[in-house]
């Protein structure tokens, strides 16, 4: 009895050092320090993504690495760089985020590598070719943290059918666009005549070129709240009387462009301004039922003027934990040359490479009144889209709050007091 | 040199007889070792955490502020109570519905049929579905302007309504999303309570004349109570902390105006969109304590149904 209790002990006490010496095994899989061929890529769902994916067959082959790609949604990519990046984690080597959003917090945090040197080093490559106003956004502090890779403007996506069933022409000013909605949702009652991000974040980047063509923007010349101003005001109940008014019927408060786009997409609304980057979600015949009658045209003028945003919206940075800064920076070398970001801009997505936009081929894909909007937002466009501190998301929150009473019907001027405390608050406790 | 070799012997035999009489403990302390370390670590630091400052960038230095972040929370009128409310409001609701839909279902599953299996298959469908895609698959069908629902509904003549567009109407429609999802849940585990039942009682009720109601409510209900408690505990600590619907259905935060936002969709936001994690860890704490009241409680009452 006791011979077979001491057996059976010792089986189990070897059975479990095996499991524990396997289960360690397979955790240690990657990571020394002498940098892997492995180059492990975190990127958002984006045309471009799809673009470079396509793409890396070859440069896995001329370069001999081998690039593990993770892609996600940005609000999933967002949650995943939080805690990965805060815990100092080696898994991520080459990361796309987006400059504005996280760029100052994680800047702050030191999550970045500085690539000064290694972008200055290649003149083939050429740092100087990039557009000042994405290569600002993408330095700190005076080191290149980041290396801009999409750009994008607003503009106005609109129904060419509709359009010309009304008689009308497409809308040049605010009012016209409003005037226009007007006639065609009452000419045809199911479908709006405008569509827009509704949900309190998200719309703030759309909204803000209603706000800086009304004449205002989040913060005054001494950096103090602004969006209890006169024309903040203006531009507040402009859009979400827009929605309200001429929207879809029982709009929901919590669409971001996904939502919003699939109801123009599905023919549903008249006119819809959205980051023209996403513009292959409406002329694709796979994805867009009124793909062959979408037309675009510059974001319509308020009384300051047509001032859409022109921001960088997407960026490559390299983590600063990762062991394998060489491999990645080759990867980033490829991904933003000359080629790739031609190819891309055929592809459907503005890049940030002055060269690439001085080659009409690079717009030869797009449509042809796209390509001229686009020409016209870059020389006018405002170089931000949101407020510009490091706790992006409690100021989104903040100055989207009365996009969202507005939308309701809500009264805005009390809606915008609230906003601008807030506000300040988020501005007050943003380190200098 | 014989009384070496014997001591050695006996010295094995003392350890292998020991290990013998303790086996019970010896092969559970690996697991033990894990869970209280995987449990009891995260514990005490997300206690510790919620006496600090911690915020920003989880290396960053934080200051020792004792009861302050308590202070804050218990007193935020704006996010946290409100939030309660919402909690406790779908906690309850969707347990009351589970249960009366569940139990119903296990009643009418319980006797034998033609066809039962396929039932059964079916009435589990939705228990097996991820709670993401249920999420976003709710969320199309209920989408106010391209959704099925109210395309039917405008086309029986009721206007369209805003599901989970509208203020008031998106809590309401998660927990119709929830009941759909979890029922089966309860069904199976009422179900199980039931066929473990002895048949003598009903038979001996049936043979005194009570009706099939009586039967129910005199009979099977108080034999099955165990069970009903342990399904209503297993659901409704789940219910709880509800999570996954609640995002997919609504995004971040639980809507521009935190229409759905529960506790632990709240935390969730102080921790990932805020990046305040001793306000997180606080409202964490709090949640932890609301909950164990609960279990507490029902454990209490199904140990006085037991005796």
């Amino acid at each position: 009895m006791s011979m077979v209790s001491r057996r059976a002990v010792l089986a189990a006490a070897g059975g479990l050092v095996a499991a524990a010496t396997v289960g360690c095994s397979a955790n240690t899989g990657g990571g020394d320090s002498g940098g892997s061929t492995t180059v492990k890529v975190t990127m958002a769902n984006h045309v471009w993504t799809e673009n470079v994916k396509k793409a890396i067959p070859e440069f896995e082959k001329a370069s001999g690495l081998k690039i593990e790609i993770t892609q996600l949604a940005e609000d999933q990519l967002s949650d995943q760089y939080n805690v990965k990046l805060n815990a100092g984690t080696s898994e991520i080597d080459v990361m796309m985020y987006r400059p504005l959003q996280e760029g100052r917090l994680f800047a702050q945090n030191k999550y970045f590598a500085d690539l000064t040197s290694k972008a200055k080093a290649d003149a083939t490559w050429n740092l100087a070719d990039f557009q000042a106003a994405p290569i600002a956004a993408t330095t700190y502090q005076g080191k290149v943290v980041g290396v801009p890779i999409i750009t994008e403007r607003e503009v106005l996506y609109y129904r060419k059918d509709l359009l010309q069933k009304a008689g009308l022409s497409v809308p040049k000013t605010l009012d016209e666009l409003q005037a226009a909605a007007k006639a065609i949702k009452a000419a045809n009652p199911d479908v709006a005549g405008f569509v827009a991000r509704t949900s309190k974040s998200p719309a703030v980047t759309q909204f803000s070129s209603f706000l800086y063509s009304m004449g205002g923007d989040w913060v005054d010349a001494s950096g103090k709240a602004a969006v209890n101003s006169d024309a903040a005001k203006k531009a507040y109940a402009f859009y979400g009387g827009l929605i309200k008014n001429y929207g879809p019927a029982n709009v929901s408060t919590d669409m971001s462009w996904p939502e919003a786009m699939a109801i123009f997409t599905q023919g549903k609304a008249a006119f819809y301004t959205e980051a023209d980057s996403l513009y292959k979600n409406a002329t694709d015949p796979a994805k867009s039922k009124v793909a062959d009658t979408v037309g675009f045209a510059v974001f319509p003028a308020g009384p300051a003027g047509s001032k859409p945003y022109n921001i960088p919206s997407w960026a490559l940075g390299i983590n600063d934990a990762s062991k394998n800064q060489a491999n990645a920076w080759k990867f980033i070398l490829w991904a933003t040359s000359k080629e790739q970001t031609l190819a891309q801009q055929k592809g459907g997505i503005p890049g940030a490479r002055t060269s690439v936009w001085a080659d009409a081929d690079g717009t030869s894909s797009y449509p042809k009144d796209l390509a001229e909007a686009i020409a016209a937002s870059t020389k006018g466009g405002v170089d931000h889209d949101r407020p510009i501190v490091a706790q992006v998301v409690k100021a989104r929150e903040a100055v989207g709050q009365p996009i969202v009473d507005s939308i309701k019907g809500s009264d805005v001027t009390a809606s915008v007091e609230t906003a601008v405390k807030a506000f300040q608050a988020v501005l007050d406790t943003e380190k200098k | 040199m014989t009384s070496a070799v014997t001591t050695r012997a006996a010295q094995r035999d003392a350890l292998s007889h020991w290990a013998n009489k303790h086996r019970r403990w010896l092969f559970a302390l690996p697991a033990m070792t894990f869970i209280v370390c995987l449990i009891a670590f995260p514990v005490v630091w997300t206690a510790w955490l919620s006496l600090t400052d911690a915020s920003g960038s989880v290396r960053a230095e934080s200051t020792f502020v004792g009861l302050k972040n308590y202070g804050d929370i218990l007193t935020d009128t704006h996010r946290f109570w409100p939030a309660v409310g919402r909690t406790i409001s779908f906690t309850v609701v969707v347990l009351f519905f589970e249960m009366l839909f569940g139990l119903g279902i296990a009643l009418l599953l319980w006797r034998p049929f033609r066809g039962e299996k396929w039932v059964r298959i079916a009435i589990l469908m939705p228990l097996v579905a991820t709670p993401v895609a249920v999420g976003m698959m709710w969320r199309l069908i209920f989408d106010p302007s391209i959704g099925p629902v109210n395309r039917l509904l405008v086309a029986v003549g009721i206007p369209a309504q805003p599901w989970l567009a509208g203020e008031f109407t998106a809590l309401p429609t998660t927990m119709f999303m929830d009941i759909w999802q979890w029922t089966p849940m309860v069904t199976l585990i009422l179900l199980a309570g039931l066929t473990s039942l002895s048949d003598e009682p009903q038979e001996a009720a049936r043979v005194d004349g009570a009706s099939g109601w009586q039967t129910l409510r005199w009979i099977t209900l108080p034999m099955l109570r165990p069970t009903l408690i342990v399904a209503l505990l297993l659901r409704g600590i789940d219910a709880l902390k509800t999570f996954d619907i609640l995002i997919a259905a609504k995004g971040k935060g639980g809507g521009s105006f935190n229409e759905v936002e529960t506790l632990n969709l709240y935390a969730y936001g102080l921790s990932f969109d805020y990046n305040e994690y001793a306000l997180s860890s606080t409202v964490l704490i709090l949640f932890f304590v609301i909950i164990v009241t609960c279990i507490f409680l029902l454990t209490r009452k199904r140990e006085e149904s037991a005796s």
